[in-house]
Formats: C-alpha cells, sequence, structure tokens
C-alpha cells in the first residue's frame, strides 16, 4: 500500500510525514513522529487520553486520521509550555497535585487549555462536562477541576 | 527505629512540596509503558480465544510463520508446563503452574479473551494478518459464569484437578470450589439469642475492573546468550523478573527490569499477562518485541476484582450493643482459584468489637479472566454488605447510625475478629470528625438522603531496598524499587530529606532496575510510603553516621562527639570542642579526602505496618423518573497515621472514593449467554466522568503509627472500602429502599422504586 505524503503544522513546527491512510493520527504521532506525549487509552474516543487540538478544535487524535490533519495546524502536550515556561494549567497542576499517575495529564491539559481560550471564566459545572471527554482514574477529579479553575483566575490576572 | 516519642518540629514532612517527577508529567515526557521504541523493534499481538470454555484441538500456525516480516510465532508449545506451588504476590498467592496457563491457554480456553497464541513481525499491520492466518481447533465446552451456578453439583467443571481446600472429609470429585476459608470465635447462637434485633440479608456484587487508564504495554529484548531485558508498566518490577524468570525457565541475574512510568494499576498491575510472551518471542526473534494490550484486551484478559455472593446476619440490642455477628461469602475468582475471599472474611467485620463473630468463604472459578487485586482487594464486597446492615441495625433500634458504630468500634486492644489484638487505631477518630463535620447535620433536600459507613484495611509492609548515594556537590540521589503510581516518590524523598536536614528538593528520587537495587516488594497493600519511608530512613541514617564519622575525623574528635542538626555536622556539646558546622556540601566536596565516596543503604523487611480505618459521608438525590442517583456531596475520612505529603494522601482518599461510586452506581461486567463479555470498551463499562461526581471533601485524622519513624500508616485502600455501604445507606434514608445488589444502577434503582410503587398504589 502506498503511503501518502502529508505536511502539517505541528507545535508550529512545519512538519511532513508518510504514513498510511488507515493510520490515525495517534498512530502518526506516536509512531511515525515519535511524539509520545499523547497518550492512548482505549483508541475509541472513550478517554480522551489522546486530546490534541487541530486548528484550534480539540479532537482524539485516535478518531482522526493522519492524512486529514494535511495543510492544517496540531497542537499538542509537547508544545504546551513556552521555551522555560510552564503553562498556568500545567503549573497549577503541579501546584494543586492533579495528578498521581499522570497518564491522563496531557489530554487533560490540552482540553482545559482548550477551554479556556473558549471561556476565560468557566464555572465549575462547566468545567466538569467540558472535561467529561477525559478519563482520570486516580484523582476523582477533586484537584483537577480546582486546579483548572485556579489556572483560569490567575490567567485572568485575578490573585489566587 | 521508633523516635514518635521524640517531639521533633517536622521541616519536610507534612509540607506539600512539588512533586519531582512533575514537569515531566506535565509536559509529555513522562516515558509510561508504550513509549519504549529500541531499534529493530518488532511489533506483537495476541491471538486470544473467542469462546468461554473451549478445548483447544490443535493450533496451526504454518501460515503466520511463512508470512513475510513475521519473525516468530509463540503458542502453548513454548510454554513447559510447571509444578503446583503457591508463593505470595501483593496481598494475593499465586500459583506458577496456574499463572502460566493464563498467560497462554493449555489444554482448553477458560474465558472469553484468554490468550492462545502470540506473534511478532516488523509491522503492525503484517502482526495484524499473521494473526489471522492461525488457525485454531476449538471443540466449545458448557460453560459457568455466576458463581452460584459455579458451585453447583452438575456446572460444567473447569479443571479436573481442583479438589476443595479447607473441609473435612476432603471431597473425591473435583469441582469448582476452589477453598473453603473461616474466621472468629465465640457462641453465635447465644449471641444472636442476647439480641433484640437481628437482621440477615443477601447481597450481589459484580465485578468490576481496576481501569486503569494505561493499558498494559512491555518490551522485551533478549541476546544471544540467554540474557534480556524488559521494559514494562507494573507495580513491581522485582515480582515481574520473579515471575517471568520461573515461566521461561531463567535465572533472575539474566533478566534485568525497568519498570516504566506507570498509568494506574490499583492492583491489577501486580500480575504478568503480555511480559512472558514478549519474551518468549524476543527469545525466538533475537529482536525487541513490543507488546501493547488494547482496551478490550484489558477488559476480557486482566484482572477485575471478583463478584460476589455475600449473605450477612447481624444482631443487636435495644441498647445498641452488636451481640453477633455471621457473613458467608461466594467470591468469583475468574478461571483459576485465587480471589481475595480470604481478606474479605477477614476484613468483614474488622470495624467492630465482637464477641461471637463468624465470617466464612468459598473461592470459586468460573469462565471469567482470572480476577487481580483491586485496592483492599476483598475488603470492599464483604464490608459493602457488613455496613449496609449495621445501618439497618442502627434504623431497626433508633440509633443514630454514628453512634451505633462509636459503640461498638474496634479501638487498641480490640481483638480484631481475624484474630489479631489492635495497637493504636483510629476508627473512633474518623467516626467522631464524622459526627463534628458539618456535612453530617447540613440540611438536606427532597429526593436526598445521607449515608454513612467505614472501612478498615490491613496495610502491609514487606522486603524493601533503598540506597542514598551522596553527590560530590552535596546533592542527594535517592534509589528505590517501589515504582510510583501516585506521588510516593515525593513522600519518600521528603522522609529522608528530614532524616538529612535538607530540602525536600535536594533529594532527587529514582526508581531503579532490577539489577541496580536489593529485591524490594511491590507497589500494592499500601506499603509504600510506609516501608520504601522505612528503607529510605535507615539509609539517611546510615548517610549521617558516615558523615558524623567523617567530620569526626576532620576535627579529630571521636564520633560520639559530633551530632548531625538541620543539614550539618556539629560538635555535641562545647566539651567536643569548638569547631565551625561541616555543612552537607562542604562533607561531599571533600569526601575523597576523608575516605572515599559516601554511599548509605537499607535492605530491610519492614514489619509493623499499621491498620487504616476510614469514614464517609455521603449525600445523594434520586431521581425517580428515571432512577439515576447523583452524588451530591462526598466527605472522606481517614487515619493516615501521619500525611507526609497531604495533597497526595487527599488524592489517595479522593480517588478512591470516586472508584467506589463507580463501584456502587455504574460498573459491571456484562456477559452474554454465549459467555462473552458484551461491555469491554470504555463507553459501555462506564467509570465516572467528572461530571458524574461533586468535589470530595478530605479529611486527614492522624493516629501515628507508633512502628514507623514519621507514624505513617498506608491510606491508598481503605478509601475504596466504604463507599458502596455508604451509597447504598443514603439510597435507603432517600428513598426507604433497601438495595442488596452492585450496581445500584438507573434501570435497578427505577426498578425497584416501581416495584416498591406497586403495593403502595394499591392500598
Amino acid at each position: 500500500m502506498a503511503k501518502t505524503h502529508v505536511t502539517t503544522t505541528i507545535n508550529g513546527d512545519e512538519v511532513e510525514f508518510l504514513c498510511e491512510n488507515d493510520q490515525t493520527l495517534l498512530d502518526v504521532l506516536r509512531d511515525e513522529l515519535h511524539m509520545n506525549g499523547t497518550k492512548e487509552g482505549c483508541a475509541t474516543g472513550d478517554c480522551g487520553a489522546c486530546s490534541v487540538t487541530v486548528d484550534g478544535r480539540l479532537v482524539c487524535s485516535c478518531l482522526m486520521l493522519g492524512v486529514e490533519v494535511d495543510g492544517k495546524s496540531v497542537a499538542t502536550i509537547e508544545g504546551m509550555a513556552e521555551g522555560s515556561e510552564l503553562h498556568p494549567l500545567q503549573r497549577k497542576f503541579l501546584e494543586h497535585a492533579a495528578l498521581q499517575c499522570g497518564i491522563c495529564t496531557p489530554g487533560f491539559l490540552v482540553a482545559a487549555k482548550s477551554l479556556l481560550e473558549r471561556n476565560a471564566d468557566p464555572s465549575e459545572t462547566q468545567i466538569r462536562y467540558w472535561l467529561a471527554g477525559n478519563l482520570c482514574r486516580c484523582t476523582g477529579y477533586d484537584k483537577i477541576v480546582r486546579a483548572v479553575m485556579d489556572a483560569a483566575a490567575e490567567m485572568r490576572g485575578e490573585a489566587a | 527505629m521508633s523516635d514518635s516519642d521524640n517531639v521533633r518540629v517536622l521541616k519536610q514532612v507534612g509540607t506539600r512540596p512539588i512533586r519531582p517527577d512533575g514537569v515531566d508529567k506535565v509536559t509529555g515526557r513522562a516515558r509510561f509503558g508504550a513509549d519504549l521504541v529500541l531499534p529493530s523493534m518488532l511489533s506483537g499481538a495476541v491471538l486470544r480465544s473467542p469462546y468461554a470454555h473451549a478445548r483447544i484441538v490443535s493450533i496451526d500456525t504454518s501460515k503466520a510463520q511463512a508470512l513475510p516480516g513475521v519473525h516468530a510465532v509463540v503458542t502453548r508449545d513454548d510454554f513447559p508446563d510447571l509444578p503446583s506451588e503457591f508463593v505470595p504476590a501483593g496481598e494475593m498467592l499465586v500459583n506458577y503452574r496456574e499463572m502460566s496457563m493464563n498467560v497462554m491457554a493449555r489444554e482448553k480456553a477458560l474465558y472469553d479473551g484468554h490468550a492462545v497464541a502470540a506473534v511478532a513481525a516488523t509491522s503492525a499491520g503484517i502482526t495484524r494478518r499473521a494473526i489471522q492466518l492461525i488457525e485454531v481447533d476449538y471443540e466449545v465446552l458448557a460453560h459457568v459464569i455466576d458463581v452460584d451456578e459455579a458451585m453447583k453439583e452438575d456446572a460444567p467443571v473447569l479443571h479436573e484437578d481442583l479438589f476443595t481446600a479447607g473441609v473435612e472429609p476432603a471431597p473425591t470429585k473435583a469441582s469448582n470450589i476452589a477453598k473453603r476459608v473461616e474466621f472468629g470465635f465465640g457462641d453465635l447462637d447465644a449471641g444472636f439469642a442476647a439480641a433484640d434485633v437481628v437482621i440477615e440479608r443477601e447481597f450481589d456484587t459484580q465485578p468490576v475492573h481496576q481501569g486503569y487508564i494505561e493499558p498494559h504495554a512491555c518490551v522485551a529484548s533478549f541476546t544471544e546468550d540467554g540474557q534480556a531485558e524488559l521494559w514494562c508498566c507494573t507495580q513491581g518490577h522485582f515480582v515481574v523478573r520473579a515471575h517471568c524468570a520461573r515461566l521461561l525457565g531463567m535465572d533472575v541475574s539474566r533478566l534485568r527490569v525497568t519498570a516504566s512510568e506507570i498509568g494506574g494499576g490499583f492492583g491489577g498491575k501486580t500480575v504478568v499477562y503480555l511480559e512472558p510472551l514478549a519474551l518468549a518471542l524476543s527469545r525466538k526473534a533475537k529482536r525487541p518485541v513490543k507488546l501493547v494490550m488494547t482496551r478490550e484486551d484489558v477488559l476480557r484478559a486482566t484482572g477485575p476484582t471478583s463478584g460476589a455472593r455475600v449473605w450477612v446476619k447481624m444482631g443487636v440490642t435495644k441498647n445498641g450493643t452488636i451481640t453477633a455477628a455471621d457473613a458467608l461469602l461466594k467470591y468469583q475468582a475468574g478461571a483459576f482459584q485465587g480471589s481475595p475471599v480470604q481478606p474479605g472474611a477477614m476484613c468483614a467485620f474488622a470495624p467492630y468489637d465482637l464477641d461471637n463473630v463468624r465470617a466464612v468463604g468459598f473461592d470459586v472459578v468460573s469462565n471469567r479472566p482470572k480476577v487481580a487485586a483491586y485496592r483492599a482487594p476483598g475488603g470492599p464486597i464483604s464490608e459493602y454488605g457488613v455496613e449496609s446492615v449495621v445501618d439497618e441495625l442502627a434504623a431497626a433500634i433508633g440509633m443514630d447510625p454514628i453512634r451505633l458504630r462509636l459503640e461498638n468500634a474496634a479501638k487498641e486492644g480490640t481483638k480484631a475478629a481475624y484474630g489479631p489484638r489492635f495497637g493504636p487505631i483510629g476508627l473512633e477518630a474518623t467516626l467522631e470528625a464524622a459526627k463534628a463535620h458539618e456535612h453530617w447535620s447540613a440540611p438536606l433536600g427532597p429526593n436526598q438522603g445521607r449515608g454513612v459507613a467505614s472501612g478498615f484495611w490491613f496495610n502491609i509492609g514487606g522486603d524493601t531496598c533503598a540506597t542514598i548515594n551522596l553527590g560530590e556537590d552535596g546533592s542527594i540521589a535517592l534509589t528505590l524499587g517501589t515504582p510510583d503510581i501516585g506521588g510516593s516518590r515525593a513522600s519518600v524523598a521528603m522522609m529522608a530529606a528530614e532524616e538529612l536536614g535538607v530540602p525536600a528538593e535536594t533529594v532527587r528520587p529514582l526508581i531503579a532496575d532490577t539489577s541496580s537495587l536489593g529485591y524490594t516488594f511491590l507497589t500494592g497493600g499500601s506499603r509504600v510510603t510506609f516501608s520504601s519511608g522505612m528503607a529510605a530512613v535507615a539509609a539517611a541514617r546510615n548517610v549521617i553516621d558516615q558523615l558524623r564519622e567523617r567530620a569526626a575525623k576532620t576535627w579529630d574528635i571521636p564520633v560520639d562527639a559530633v551530632v548531625w542538626e538541620d543539614g550539618e555536622a556539629r560538635p555535641a556539646s562545647s566539651n567536643a570542642g569548638e569547631f565551625e558546622p561541616l555543612t552537607l556540601a562542604q562533607l561531599a566536596k571533600d569526601m575523597g579526602k576523608t575516605g572515599g565516596p559516601i554511599v548509605g543503604a537499607a535492605a530491610i523487611n519492614a514489619q509493623g505496618a499499621g491498620p487504616s480505618f476510614g469514614t464517609h459521608v455521603v449525600d445523594v438525590e434520586v431521581d425517580r423518573g428515571t432512577g439515576r442517583v447523583w452524588v451530591t456531596r462526598y466527605t472522606v475520612i481517614q487515619d493516615a497515621g501521619k500525611a507526609v505529603h497531604p495533597s497526595y494522601v487527599e488524592g489517595q482518599l479522593q480517588g478512591g472514593a470516586v472508584q467506589g461510586i463507580g463501584w456502587a452506581l455504574n460498573e459491571e461486567y456484562v456477559y452474554g449467554e454465549d459467555g462473552r463479555l458484551q461491555n469491554a470498551g470504555f463507553l459501555d463499562y462506564r467509570i465516572p466522568v467528572c461530571s458524574d461526581v461533586p468535589m470530595i471533601d478530605a479529611v486527614i485524622v492522624e493516629v501515628p503509627n507508633p512502628r514507623h519513624p514519621y507514624g505513617v500508616r498506608g491510606v491508598g485502600e481503605t478509601p475504596i472500602v466504604p463507599p458502596m455501604a455508604a451509597i447504598n445507606n443514603a439510597i435507603a434514608n432517600a428513598t426507604g429502599l433497601r438495595m442488596t445488589t452492585l450496581p445500584m444502577s438507573p434501570p435497578r434503582v427505577l426498578k425497584a422504586l416501581e416495584n416498591a410503587a406497586l403495593p403502595a398504589a394499591a392500598e
């Protein structure tokens, strides 16, 4: 089977790759580009561990084909920190101990960032429903929700 | 080693520093099981039985072997039969003969998803095609899924050589009942005769899966001279080494196992599934082989915890004395013996001080995946029944359920229902804290109810090593052997830092591979902060002794005249002489001149793990139109002994409670008539999502464990014990209905509401 040549932008860098037509974006990221920060928890779109954004839209990369990102802009967990500065969400996840094992964390961070880009001041309920597509089995979600609320407050310029 | 009598001002223990592995985990750098790529690595896959019970007549792999790109195929022919012997693994026992039969089916496939063959090839696509080319001739046999059905005389028998242990006379006929256990003492008849109220109930629970988000994954690499390396996500790489070496017939020293970061375990990653297969494939192919499970594989073929039938009978006097307690527990083991019915029976009545008590358990095999440990294995099932009945007893005599528990609570000196006497324990403290908590007296709305339940777990210690290497700049490398699932590296490093008198950030903890540290038992039994903490403290004290010797040598005074305080060596008193203190950095810089490198080591069998008790208070709101139960408020109160890093203790309490909410309300295995699992995915096996639950208020009570240098008790397992009963009791409080089946999912609750409404409507 001939592979398809894809040109895309990932975390601001222009990237070219070859992939099978039936290869998911998740498999391309992990197996072809060795960007292992995006995780596979189910491969059926149920757990959100593989969350990335494509042209700003939050998607499960396991439900999208690699060929679909041709000409688009992909953002993954690896692009979230700017230089040596962690994104406020990353910092607040650490301060609030919002992770235990850490396997779901990249997906939660990507999803939460996507929420805050749309809604700078989400309520607890809005956060809980936006993140309902991301499964965490360790934390019971309490500290994750608090970390997102705290990061949102900081990003709005409000003192914690 | 106890110094809990000393009044120490703690500078690290009890604070909340950023965890040392944190940045890796929020940036995507952390390497989990599936994240390792090696040169020339092959992609592997496993062929699994589509039948619940079938004789494997033949396996023809010739077409798969002939496919270009295929480098190895393994089947039952590649795994020798092993003698039957039990060894401890976590809180459970494993039998190597059966473990080998579980990782690769022999004469029979015993459950839907049982591994039958495995392939390694140059690409995932070729591996998938090769799997389809393997021809297996199955003779399908009658199967049995339900535990009571499996116990019947005429049930299909899984193992012709399984005879019930623990009964007299020993049976002569094989059955699915592997074992009978019994604990207790006193005179039950007299106890029940003294009761004013006796309540007897039968409960039904379903198997639930640990539900870790990271599927099992490993990379194995065998060399031509018979050495091997294995990378895998596991709760215990030393245990994986022992199991794999045994199953593959190799010396443990020839197998180096590295624990990757682990994406959740909860007990489910204390056993091996893929690892022996990857090693066998790599041994044939002489190339690295990666195996990764799909989510479907995880649910079909790895161990959930048992489903069970639980019968409980308890009696109480009008003034609130529990006079007798009896339980009969029938736990599913899955396809091989070894359900957690023994700990379940031991836990059942542990929170109570009883004179007349008995718990009888049966371990029953059926055509389901072999169960694995899941957080307090066995405890949540039996204690769900007991704590539900205790709530009914309280209602029957018109007593507050917290007061009834306090009247009968186990305390220091109580002879536990399973035998030993308790040391200092915190059950009463958690009950008093629950009673005093604002939650307990807050008003409730319409269709809302409140429930309370307590729970217990033993906690364990065990074999543990730690080393501390002092860097030439005074920084500290701490090497541990317990994989860190939930922040334990931080807690253990904090205890080492406390000893050494340095900031926690100065200590850099690392989980070493099996060739770099002495045997260390797995992460389980809530033992890591306790045991690795104890080992790290011992290693730190060993380093301090060496530092004092170096200072004594430098000052030319006896070592007894040197003390270690606040991270520096000081003369013990002015009698010792006037010397400027020597800091850790100064001593480290000069260590080449004063005697060479400084390495502290500890190899211990940690004893004195302290049991942990918790009490949960929950509010629910029942939607009478749909049967949906919403948890509207939740408070967890638990004795941590000493919370080293309170944030991660809270995290354990919150996470355990929410897993319990899933167990109570959503999660179950659904098998079809054909014996196949019908909900092998996260859409249909529904664990709680963020919008299902409220904030979980975590209240830490500290009743120090006198056997640990900082008073630590394990905290990870107890929080999953009370939720099912607490929620059951809250539903009863909201609706007047006493449910006896888990999960209390919308269809079940709706049906119960409708049934309850029928006679009322007829009146």
